[in-house]
């Protein structure tokens, strides 16, 4: 490949300190933005780029953030929608550690149970899930145990 | 137990459905014991149920308790709009153990979160009802003389029907074999059969209901099918005579064969399966009282004698 096309497709700037989130499935793109609540952030200079040809999955969107670095709390919220993200840390214009996102093990206050029935939906409360299947992104409701594939999860 | 409250079948091991089953075999042979002198236990019941609350209450009087509480969330608080949590903490100020109904799902795992005192969850929603199970089980040994290596035929609805579904869980340690005969709309969820296979038990699903698999059978437990389950009233029509039980297909069945319904039927056992001595479905709601007054001393930590 030339220089002249790589630069051509250079189409976003690189960044000196922060986040790159990459791989990010293009449908759940502005899921994963709200989720990490960037409508909120001031100061950070955002970049938000959405539908770039990718490899793995067809098309890809892709999150630049300046001087921001995530806690694994923050991080395992977006592993709910978009499993397969990763995260570059960067340094100094270096990608100094790339990091892969987890669902953890329970999932507190964040999602809505499905079923209309479920105590949660009716009593001012926290929703409580169990992730019961880490590959799949299964989750069951700790209270009315109904089970919940990912494509069904609804974020609060 | 995993909690001192029982919310759901599968927290108790399979030592603790040993241990409470034979604290329920001393309540038959005495249920008259004076073991909560003293003690208030409120039923909350935020959904009608006669049957259950009575036995609840029964099951408290026979140990000497008092009973407080309400048979119709209509007239309490929780009508004005009160949370769940402010009407179980402000019972919990006055007695000793909750049991509850309740008809939205996990209202008693919630419950047994917010308060210090027991709570029995006698129902909540589609989704759990213990001491129906416990009695099951009682049933079970108590006319089998054990609990292993049973086979063990449910029927009619096995979608929703959530007593088919703990009693698969609570018969888990015992080796069963299982078959569902449902119709193809109400057959056995996918969830319950991978229960099975993970825990290595055997099952075998029909849509006919035949006396060749009556006749394979221990147990033979039925129970409703109800016309507002189904999408196709059509379908409905078409199977509702199929899964009634009949004296008449009982003629080779195995002498130890006992059928069980959780109650109330409706038309899916013939009456005149009534004189039968392999029906047991009225002696088995009888062992309610027992399972109960078991289950109520467990969660208290009373011992029995």
């Amino acid at each position: 490949m030339s220089a002249a096309k790589n630069n051509k497709e250079l189409q976003v700037a690189a960044i000196e300190n922060g986040t790159v989130i990459d791989h990010i499935p293009s449908n759940q793109l502005f899921k994963v933005a709200s989720l990490l609540e960037l409508d909120k952030m001031e100061g950070n200079t955002i970049t938000i780029a959405n539908n770039l040809p990718s490899k793995k999955c067809g098309f890809k969107g892709m999150i630049k953030i300046s001087d921001k670095f995530f806690n694994d709390d923050e991080i395992s919220r977006i592993a709910l929608v978009a499993p397969n993200v990763i995260l570059n840390i960067i340094r100094n214009y270096e990608v100094v550690e790339k990091k892969r996102v987890a669902l953890p093990d329970e999932i507190i206050g964040l999602v809505k149970c499905n079923n209309p029935k479920c105590i949660t939906n009716n009593e001012p409360m926290p929703t409580r899930f169990e992730v019961i299947d880490k590959e799949a992104g299964t989750i069951k409701c700790h209270y009315c145990e109904r089970k919940i594939n990912k494509d069904d999860i609804i974020i609060k | 137990m995993k909690s001192k409250s029982l919310v759901s079948i599968d927290q108790c091991s399979k030592e603790d459905i040993l241990r409470i089953l034979d604290n329920a075999a001393k309540f038959e042979e005495n249920p008259n014991r004076r073991l909560l002198e003293g003690k208030v236990a409120a039923t909350l019941f935020f959904e009608p149920s006669t049957r259950t609350r009575l036995s609840f209450e029964t099951a408290v009087n026979r140990l000497g308790g008092r009973v407080i509480g309400f048979q119709d969330a209509s007239t309490t608080s929780s009508s004005k709009g009160e949370t769940l949590k402010d009407t179980i903490l402000m019972v919990s100020n006055y007695a000793d153990l909750i049991i509850m109904r309740h008809y939205l799902e996990g209202a008693a795992r919630y419950a047994s979160e917010v308060t210090q005192i027991p709570i029995i969850n006698a129902g909540d929603g589609a989704n759990q009802h213990p001491s129906q199970t416990m009695l099951d089980l009682y049933s079970i040994r108590k006319t089998q003389g054990k609990l292993e290596n049973l086979t063990i035929t449910m029927v009619g609805d096995l979608k929703y029907g959530r007593t088919v579904h703990s009693l698969i869980v609570g018969m888990s340690h015992f080796n069963p074999t299982f078959h569902f005969v449902a119709p193809d709309e109400l057959r056995m969820p996918d969830e319950q059969k991978n229960f099975c296979d993970k825990h290595g038990l055997k099952y075998y699903e029909h849509t006919d209901f035949t006396e060749d698999i009556i006749n394979q059978s221990d147990i033979l437990y039925m129970t409703r099918v109800q016309r507002e389950r189904f999408t196709d009233l059509e379908e409905y029509e078409r199977v509702k005579n199929v899964y009634i039980l009949k004296n008449a297909m009982l003629a080779n069945s195995k002498d130890n064969l006992r059928i069980l319904h959780p109650l109330p039927r409706v038309n899916e056992i013939a009456y005149d399966v009534d004189d039968n001595p392999k029906a047991y479905y009225i002696q088995q709601a009888r062992n309610g009282l027992f399972a109960r007054q078991a289950i109520i001393c467990e969660v208290l930590g009373i011992s029995i004698d």
